[in-house]
């Protein structure tokens, strides 16, 4: 099995490196046979997509078969293992992962193979710059980080079992999502280089692009959210977001990433920001194999990072490479990229795309520097420095609301140019009711002057209903335009917008799902949390619940061993639940792991939301009874409901538009007084 | 017109007498330093949790730490020297954040000093190409005029009609 799983990435390097090479030689030397050539090199890239999917599957069978004379088998499976968590084995390691990239990396690379049609030049660069990523993650496999080792001397019963963190439905699809999303940054990655070097003219490519890149945002948006939904479900300690590094390392290419998917529109409108826009797809791209660095080199710790290992420097000198060829080309055909416009006004959709993208830039920036500081105090004084939590939400969260400020301005801001009289128009409604909120919420007992925490929470609050009042009221006025003339209701008339532009009406789909999520972050300066031991019918207050302990007791089952208890939940004297929270052990890893119990008060408490949070800490070793701690997270459900707007818009917005359906009334319709996009 | 005007005008001075009311309404809460102290501090067993959020089983420091913390309170020592004899026992890493002190101050001004200097910059940028002239593309078509322009306006006018 495993010399099946070690030829075929031999294999799958021979033809990466032949594919680059050829594809590489075929665009040097344009000549009669270098289309042949290409085509050679295309073909070798689409079989590099079967080879390594064959490697992968050797690896999941094994896997499956118990094989554990594989140590990558060994170290991160073992027979009583639940089957949905064997395929779950391939990316749970350094060795798997890497082989995980390299497949994803493949498949991008089929589908981009498959459709070279487009545009075959373009198309081939972009192939060939593919070809040289993944010769890199296979040179990785078979020399540095091989899945398919051996072990040595007598074979083991049994493996070290995956760990326990792992076993958790959502890291079933969390990993593949969030590599979706770094790998998937390859493409844009690919074309822009490709179209830099061979001096692509206008702007098709960041069409060509634009798809590529919404997809891999969206993997990408859907990776870090459900990294968080994981956190929050099985770390136990109430939070979703602790600033870990690896959390950090998915979080800057989704900033920076966003900032290209705004500021590609001005290069398309406009043809502006043209260095720029090259830039930010190098730096992402750049960014997405730091955060592979960082998560598998050991140079920070993490409780999600691999262990320390050599292939740090691979990495680092990967990093190097991608960097200096950057520069290469962009010092050599850097006039390419000229700006054909001027900026017009200060007040317009261009210059707010400028700050928009300072804006994340700087954040991305910021985030980066908290998470480098330890290394570099270490490397300055000798002594390392923690940067937690604090740090980042007094840094970063100013910046994060002066985003959310621009998110609420920029889309009414026309191109060009903006009158002041148009700003009047549509920024009183929506900024009546972000004060008016902001006075309710003090009325309601938050005193900004009382805590930081809660200062930012009100402005947060303003701001996410800001945004949301501008985004319906985009939509309302555009409805009310279509409804007058097709006499439809206004919901209908919302659809028939919403088909005519999705780009634009998903993309305000997607920035009502961030004031969402907004929303459901400010809720954490409410957390409440009380700690009890619990014997049976021993009551602990948290809020308005009553929790009262009606039982506990243990299990064994073949993969784990656990305590759980039986917390019957009441609210003005009505019962209104039952939760089980349960703490496991691990047989095989030896290991313990909490499964927190979460309650959403959605009946009770309706849009204001709440999370009843129990963990099961352990057992009193002195008197036998369970330690059990309440949370009650008010709003964390929004965050989840943000999120899936966020990806419901970014769907709509990957929609073709639908053909402009010609109204009967003969009168031309009056045009927006916003920019349209 | 002008009594649209008035009454947005009385209405943002009631909002703004209405948040000048609040603002002087309750007063902060003492009893949160030990949760405000507790969170600027890191569990030191290795799980890169805050001190008040570890939630490890049997952890042998998160639980002594706590007791250290409110013993401090108790004794009426300040944040500081709260804070100072913890790094003196457990360590610099055992403080969530860097302090304000020595090379750690650049932890601090790095990203606002990248603010600002971005700023500058969009600024300056903004600033140069608000006053420098149109590049004509290498591609560019000549402009057109005359009839064929009024048959590019009719056939944008009909694709932009809605």
């Amino acid at each position: 099995m495993s010399q099946v799983g070690s030829f075929a990435l031999l294999l799958a390097l021979a033809l990466s490196a032949y594919s680059f090479l050829a594809g590489l030689l075929a665009l040097a030397r344009p000549g009669p046979g270098s289309e042949r050539l290409g085509e050679t090199a295309r073909r070798a890239g689409i079989a590099v997509f079967g080879i390594v999917f064959l490697a992968a599957v050797v690896l999941v069978v094994a896997a499956f078969q118990d094989d554990f004379s594989i140590a990558y088998i060994f170290h991160h499976s073992n027979r009583d293992l639940p089957i949905a968590y064997k395929f779950a084995v391939l990316w749970s390691g350094q060795e798997g992962s890497l082989l995980f990239w390299s497949l994803l990396l493949a498949t991008y690379g089929l589908v981009l193979r498959l459709r070279h049609k487009t545009d075959a030049r373009l198309f081939a660069y972009a192939s060939v710059i593919i070809a040289a990523v993944q010769v890199f993650f296979l040179l990785l496999l078979n020399f540095a980080a091989h899945p398919f080792a051996v072990m040595t001397g007598e074979l083991p019963p049994d493996g070290n079992g995956l760990n326990p963190l792992l076993q958790y439905p959502e890291m079933v699809i969390h990993p593949p999502m969030l590599y979706l999303g770094y790998v998937g940054f390859t493409i844009p990655f690919a074309f822009a280089l490709g179209a830099l070097i061979m001096r692509y003219p206008g702007e098709k490519w960041i069409n060509i692009t634009r798809r590529w890149t919404m997809v891999t945002w969206g993997f990408l948006t859907c990776g870090v959210f459900l990294g968080m939904h994981w956190a929050y479900s099985v770390l136990g300690w109430g939070g979703y977001w602790g600033w870990d590094p690896v959390e950090s390392a998915s979080f800057m290419p989704w900033l920076t990433g966003t900032a290209f998917l705004h500021s590609v529109m001005m290069q398309e409108k406009r043809g502006m920001l043209k260095v720029w826009n090259m830039w930010l797809i190098f730096i992402t791209f750049g960014l997405c194999i730091f955060g592979t660095f960082l998560t598998r080199s050991g140079v920070v710790s993490s409780v999600h990072a691999f262990a320390q290992s050599s292939i740090g420097n691979w990495f680092v000198g990967f990093l190097a490479l991608i960097f200096a060829t950057c520069a290469f080309f962009y010092v050599k055909n850097r006039t390419h990229l000229r700006s054909e416009h001027r900026l017009e006004s200060i007040v317009s959709r261009e210059s707010s795309f400028l700050f928009n993208n300072l804006l994340f830039v700087m954040f991305c920036f910021t985030v980066l520097w908290g998470t480098l500081f330890p290394i570099l105090s270490e490397w300055v004084q000798g002594t390392k420095v923690t940067v937690g939590p604090p740090f980042f939400n007094k840094v970063a969260i100013p910046v994060a609301l002066l985003l959310l400020l621009l998110t609420a301005v920029g889309p009414l801001l026309a191109w060009r140019k903006t009158s002041t009289e148009s700003i009047k128009r549509n920024f009183m409604w929506p900024a009546i009711g972000a004060v008016l909120v902001g006075v309710l919420m003090m009325i309601f007992g938050v005193r900004p002057w009382a805590d930081v925490s809660y200062f930012y929470a009100l402005m947060a609050a303003m701001l996410a209903v800001l945004v949301a009042l501008t985004v319906v009221s985009e939509f309302v006025r555009g409805a009310r335009v279509i409804s007058g003339h097709t006499h439809q209701n206004l919901l209908a008339s919302m659809v028939h917008l919403g088909h005519r532009n999705t780009r634009r009406y998903g993309g305000y789909i997607v920035h009502f799902g961030v004031a969402v999520v907004i929303i459901g972050f400010l809720g954490s300066a409410f957390n409440l949390d009380q700690e009890k031991e619990m014997g049976y019918g021993d009551k602990m207050q948290i809020g308005p619940y009553t929790l009262v302990c009606r039982s506990y007791t243990q299990e064994d089952k073949p993969n784990y061993g656990s305590e759980w208890a039986i917390i019957d939940v009441f609210r003005n004297g009505k019962q209104i639940d039952t939760m089980y929270p349960e703490r496991r052990f691990y047989k095989a890893s030896q290991q313990t792991q909490t499964m927190p119990q979460i309650h959403p008060t959605v009946k009770e408490d309706f849009l204001l939301v709440k999370d009843l949070y129990l963990v099961y800490e352990g057992l009193n070793q002195d008197t036998g009874r369970p330690i059990i701690k309440a949370h009650l997270n008010p709003m964390v459900p929004w965050i989840w409901a943000g999120w899936m707007l966020m990806v419901f818009g970014t769907i709509i917005a990957l929609v073709p538009n639908a053909v402009p359906v010609r109204l009967t009334a003969p009168a031309r319709v009056q045009a927006a007084p916003v920019g349209a996009d | 017109m002008r009594v649209r005007q008035g009454t947005l005008r009385r209405a943002t001075q009631l909002t703004l007498l209405c948040c000048a009311l609040f603002t002087f309404l309750g007063a902060g809460d003492e009893g949160a330093r030990f949760n405000d102290l507790g969170h600027r501090m890191m569990c030191v067993c290795g799980c890169s949790q805050i001190l008040l959020e570890c939630n490890h089983v049997g952890c042998k420091y998160s639980d002594n730490m706590r007791g250290e913390l409110m013993a401090a309170l108790d004794r009426g020592d300040s944040d500081d020297l709260a804070l100072q004899a913890f790094v003196q026992k457990y360590g610099t890493t055992v403080i969530a954040a860097p302090t304000t002190t020595g090379f750690n101050r650049v932890a601090w001004i790095m990203p606002y000093l990248a603010l600002v200097l971005g700023l500058t910059t969009m600024v300056l940028i903004v600033r140069t190409w608000r006053n420098r002239p149109l590049v004509p593309r290498a591609d560019a078509v000549a402009p057109v005029s005359g009839a064929e322009l009024e048959h590019f306006r009719e056939e944008a006018r009909k694709d932009t009609e809605t």
